[in-house]
């Protein structure tokens, strides 16, 4: 019983910053993400038996993701909206609904407040890929597994997304030279 | 199967966007969480109550059917229930403490082997005084007590030491006690009601070690009541 506990603990918290990483991204919300996340742990442990031999890290994400997506149906009122149209989303995809909070748009000036901005303004199954394509850099198989979704699915998603990112950071000049440093300290 | 990475904004998203870090003590949570579980896997002690549960309602209906000890048959049946509902919860919770207390370093608010100094501690911060003996002669050293909570209500702990083993011992007023199973995930537990309270020790000890020291702290708790000298 002990071993169990230790094998668990053993595969499963390793990831737990890409857990938390991506409860973040898609609540939007320390402390709903924390709850979030410890609930999917629990989950995984119910469940941890029938892992054996496969990857722990996109099964554990996938738990994550579906505890997260229970969560914003559970809480649809604060919730991104779940009616989720791959075409529509996509191009509503903008910075548009960060809203005219001063500080916020203060902070949106620095590159780090733009590229965060126009993340969170993605359709939740957009963001996902993104955060799990660029920040956990896993592959589209695995980012299909925690998804659910075809990897045929999971391309044209991140493609989409990149577009819609694109659009965001068009001040940015990213489609030329955003990755330049410099562009970091001008204020 | 393969789709070039945007050469200009993956690198931006990279080295931009907010990685967030699990907040501190999230993983000391799910390890704690995760150890007060009730685990999937039946312990064989649950495995005897929980397999013959089908049988059980087959012998049930025949009973029903012939019209002979229903009645007596279903009473069974729910304090069974019951008491693998309640008392497990309690069980577990029990447990889940218990591990706290020993993973957070946190093992007493008050350390002293005196019980004159550890009882009055628990005076105001609690609406109960609960008993605290020291039961060194008996091979079970107090060596503190702080506030938990249990079923949403602070009680007392009590921690005593058994050689390698930390017992705690929690103390609310109850008029009786709930029986649970002597194992919870791998630890003891003795439960009993004694002069109105609620008496639950938990322990990484066995399951016959935590019974003799319930035993010894029922008999003290009995005789410094009969005879009472304080």
């Amino acid at each position: 019983m002990t071993d169990r506990h230790t094998e668990f603990e053993g595969a499963a918290l390793p990831h737990l910053g890409a857990a938390y990483n991506l409860a973040r991204w898609l609540l939007r919300d320390d402390h709903h993400a924390q709850d979030v996340v410890q609930e999917a742990y629990l989950r995984a442990f119910r469940f941890f038996d029938g892992l054996r031999g496969t990857d722990a890290r996109p099964w554990l994400l996938g738990i994550v993701r579906n505890a997260c997506y229970d969560w914003m149906r559970r809480n649809a009122a604060i919730a991104d909206t779940l009616v989720f149209d791959e075409l529509r989303d996509s191009d509503a995809a903008g910075p548009a609904s960060v809203g005219f909070d001063p500080a916020h748009l203060w902070e949106q000036r620095a590159l780090r407040g733009r590229v965060n901005a126009a993340i969170e303004a993605l359709a939740p199954p957009f963001r996902e890929v993104i955060v799990l394509r660029e920040l956990e850099e896993m592959s589209y198989e695995q980012i299909a597994a925690v998804a659910g979704i075809p990897v045929g699915t999971v391309m044209s998603r991140l493609s989409r997304a990149r577009a819609a990112l694109r659009v965001a950071l068009q001040d940015e000049s990213i489609g030329r030279h955003a990755a330049a440093p410099e562009r970091k300290t001008r204020s | 199967m393969t789709m070039p990475d945007d050469e200009l904004l993956t690198p931006l998203i990279r080295r931009e966007a907010t990685r967030h870090a699990p907040p501190p003590g999230l993983a000391e949570r799910i390890a704690a969480q995760a150890r007060g579980a009730a685990t999937p896997t039946p312990t064989p002690l649950q495995s005897r109550t929980d397999r013959p549960w089908p049988a059980r309602w087959r012998w049930l209906l025949a009973v029903l059917s012939f019209g002979t000890g229903a009645i007596a048959a279903s009473m069974l049946m729910s304090s069974v229930t019951l008491r693998s509902g309640a008392a497990d919860a309690i069980g577990d919770e029990l447990a889940a403490s218990h591990v706290r207390s020993l993973m957070a370093a946190h093992l007493t608010d008050v350390s002293s082997t005196d019980r004159h100094t550890v009882k009055p501690w628990f005076a105001g911060k609690l609406d109960y005084s609960p008993p605290v003996h020291d039961l060194a002669e008996q091979g079970y050293a107090l060596i503190g007590g702080r506030l938990d909570v249990v079923n949403a209500r602070p009680v007392a702990a009590l921690v005593y030491r058994d050689g390698p083993h930390y017992i705690n011992l929690f103390v609310w007023p109850a008029p009786e006690h709930a029986p649970s199973a002597p194992t919870r995930q791998g630890y003891s537990l003795a439960g009993w009601s004694q002069q109105g309270m609620q008496f639950w020790a938990v322990s990484d000890a066995s399951p016959a070690e935590l019974q003799n020291f319930a035993q010894a702290l029922r008999t003290r708790i009995t005789s410094t009541s009969t005879t009472p000298t304080r």
